[in-house]
């Protein structure tokens, strides 16, 4: 059973007094349990939001499924995620998202055997000068994105 | 030429920070406007005629007026949800220089008499997130937020919400609905967010972009403002260009520039041997213009209109003869499938069937009467819902099948593009 670390749950009892509802803290609580249960939301993840937040376990559901950023289902150490909207796709993003998915032999939004990646498309995320681009997990963005980049990428997060 | 009201010091490092940012004349135009009357705040950035810069282009001062006096808390939100599709400068203007940000929401704030704001930025944008807190923080320390902000008597607060990947809480009942820790659907309206908005109480919702600019209304006065631009929109604005052009990035222009000359100057022409075949002016949900409807198209919300389009959040999409039409659409239709929020029955079924049957042309399975279809299927969805996405996926549509019919006739016809080698389906399955 998830349970949040003791630096986890302070940060989420601040968040629930941070916003004139406690509500608000949903969003915000996501984050924190999401990044201490390997980057996803498992279904225990949210009953022990629900406990500790006395928030009912529908409120969260609502936000979880709604929103894309919290991963439903495992995902890898490294989450790839590879803009393939409008500006990425002119400049190459689909041909990179196919080519890490050939290399990692996995398919979109799968886990990889090591667990160590999850290859996925995600909408513009408004750098439509300098792609293709990239983010790993919520880390800072990776521009000008290429095919030569990524092998060497890959190798270093192996 | 590009006119650098706003992004004057963007080129500075030390811009970001608040002993930089003060150094180059920061948070001086806060103090002028704390010893203006509020309601003079309100009646300036009126009289400049400022419109939104997020993409309906409302006038921002005739919102700030809707507010009730009713002795209700108010509220300042700043869309910082930039997910419009090509569209990036809120990201740079946030990163830069996100104590010009504040600066303009303080100002902004203490024209409509709000102690509370809130930024709701983006999920996706954790670096910008970070450089706002932190500012916000210096900010704090520095005494231009909290109690009494210098000593004006004043009380303002400020916090930053983290959105988590989704389109529609840029639309601002949405964004609404999300900061109260729902999902983002958006509301029916009215009532206006400025009647009824987060937590029900009175809202302004205004973008990054219109929340900076306040504050050079503020510092140069209406008139000095309104010489940029033209009459109907006063101005400069950020354009960010992409797509086919050798500099795409982030310019700032007067409202009214030639579009040609944003294309062939600021972003440096076409790439070699490459003719325009076509540019989307505002962001993916305006519809798209032909090269020849471009090259007499101005920048300004009235000429965009008067050309069956938009000037919307900015975003320029330069598109050249390598690409296939049903190619684009059938990215740009994906997207508004995948982020309808569901509630409305012609968007949620409208966005998917459209997307199915793009899908199906590009893997050269049309059917002839498939671009008929198209069109129908998008003029069926307008104007029938609760918020604009269901527009914002029908006005491309139409547009594309429209103006590039041959292109889409000729893929059903042969089962793929007709430019050779621009279709990715066709080139990888």
């Amino acid at each position: 059973m998830f349970k949040l670390s003791k630096d986890g749950l302070e940060k989420i009892k601040k968040e629930l007094t941070r916003y004139e509802t406690r509500r608000s803290a949903i969003l915000p609580a996501l984050y924190i349990a999401q990044s201490e249960n390997d980057g996803w939301i498992s279904p225990d993840v949210v009953m022990h939001l629900s406990e500790v937040m006395e928030i009912p376990i529908s409120h969260i559901s609502e936000v979880l499924t709604f929103y894309t950023m919290y991963n439903k289902k495992p995902v890898g150490k490294h989450h790839i995620q590879v803009c393939t909207n409008v500006a990425c796709c002119m400049a190459g993003s689909r041909e990179i998202v196919k080519h890490l998915c050939t290399t990692l032999n996995i398919h979109e939004d799968e886990l990889s055997a090591d667990k160590k990646f999850t290859v996925t498309r995600v909408e513009c995320l408004g750098s439509c000068n300098t792609g293709p681009v990239v983010q790993i997990n919520h880390d800072d963005y990776i521009e000008n994105m290429s095919i030569e980049k990524m092998d060497k990428l890959l190798k270093e997060l192996q | 030429m590009e006119v650098k009201l706003l992004t004057e010091h963007y080129d500075k490092d030390e811009f970001q920070g608040i002993s930089g940012y003060k150094k180059l004349g920061g948070y001086e135009v806060l103090k002028k406007a704390l010893k203006m009357k509020p309601e003079e705040i309100v009646a300036e950035v009126k009289a400049a005629g400022l419109r939104g810069r997020g993409g309906a282009g409302f006038p921002t001062g005739m919102k700030w007026t809707f507010l009730p006096n009713n002795g209700q808390p108010r509220y300042l939100l700043c869309n910082a949800d930039e997910g419009e599709p090509c569209t990036f400068k809120d990201r740079m203007m946030m990163e830069r220089a996100p104590h010009q940000m504040i600066e303009g929401m303080i100002i902004s704030a203490y024209g409509i008499q709000s102690k509370k704001s809130y930024v709701y930025i983006r999920g996706e944008y954790t670096y910008a997130a970070r450089v706002l807190e932190n500012a916000i923080k210096e900010a704090y320390q520095a005494g231009y937020l909290g109690e009494n902000i210098l000593g004006s008597g004043f009380t303002h607060h400020l916090d930053v919400y983290r959105g988590a990947g989704a389109y529609i809480c840029g639309e601002e009942t949405g964004m609404i609905s999300s900061l109260e820790g729902k999902k983002g659907q958006p509301k029916l309206k009215p009532p206006f967010p400025a009647v009824s908005g987060y937590l029900e109480k009175p809202t302004i919702v205004n973008n990054v972009e219109t929340l900076a600019a306040v504050k050079y209304i503020i510092r140069d006065g209406a008139a000095a403002y309104k010489k940029h631009g033209t009459e109907k929109s006063p101005g400069t604005k950020l354009f960010s260009l992409s797509g086919d052009i050798r500099k795409p990035g982030n310019y700032e222009v007067p409202l009214g520039y030639p579009l040609k000359d944003l294309i062939n100057n600021e972003g440096g022409g076409l790439k070699q041997g490459r003719s325009l075949k076509a540019v989307i002016p505002g962001g993916t949900s305006a519809p798209v213009l032909t090269a020849e409807e471009a090259m007499k198209a101005t920048m300004d919300y009235e000429c965009l209109a008067q050309m069956g389009t938009m000037l919307g959040s900015g975003a320029i999409t330069v598109i050249d003869d390598s690409r296939c039409m049903v190619d684009l659409l059938g990215v740009i239709l994906h997207f508004y499938h995948h982020e309808s929020c569901g509630q409305c029955t012609p968007c949620r079924e409208g966005t998917g069937w459209i997307d199915k049957v793009l899908n199906s042309i590009i893997h050269g399975r049309g059917r002839q009467q498939d671009v008929d279809l198209l069109d129908q299927v998008a003029k069926n969805m307008m104007g029938r819902t609760i918020c604009a996405l269901a527009d914002a996926a029908a006005l491309p549509t139409i547009s594309f099948v429209n103006k590039f019919r041959d292109e889409f006739e000729y893929y059903i016809r042969e089962g793929r593009s007709k430019v050779k080698g621009s279709s990715y389906a066709e080139m990888h399955h």
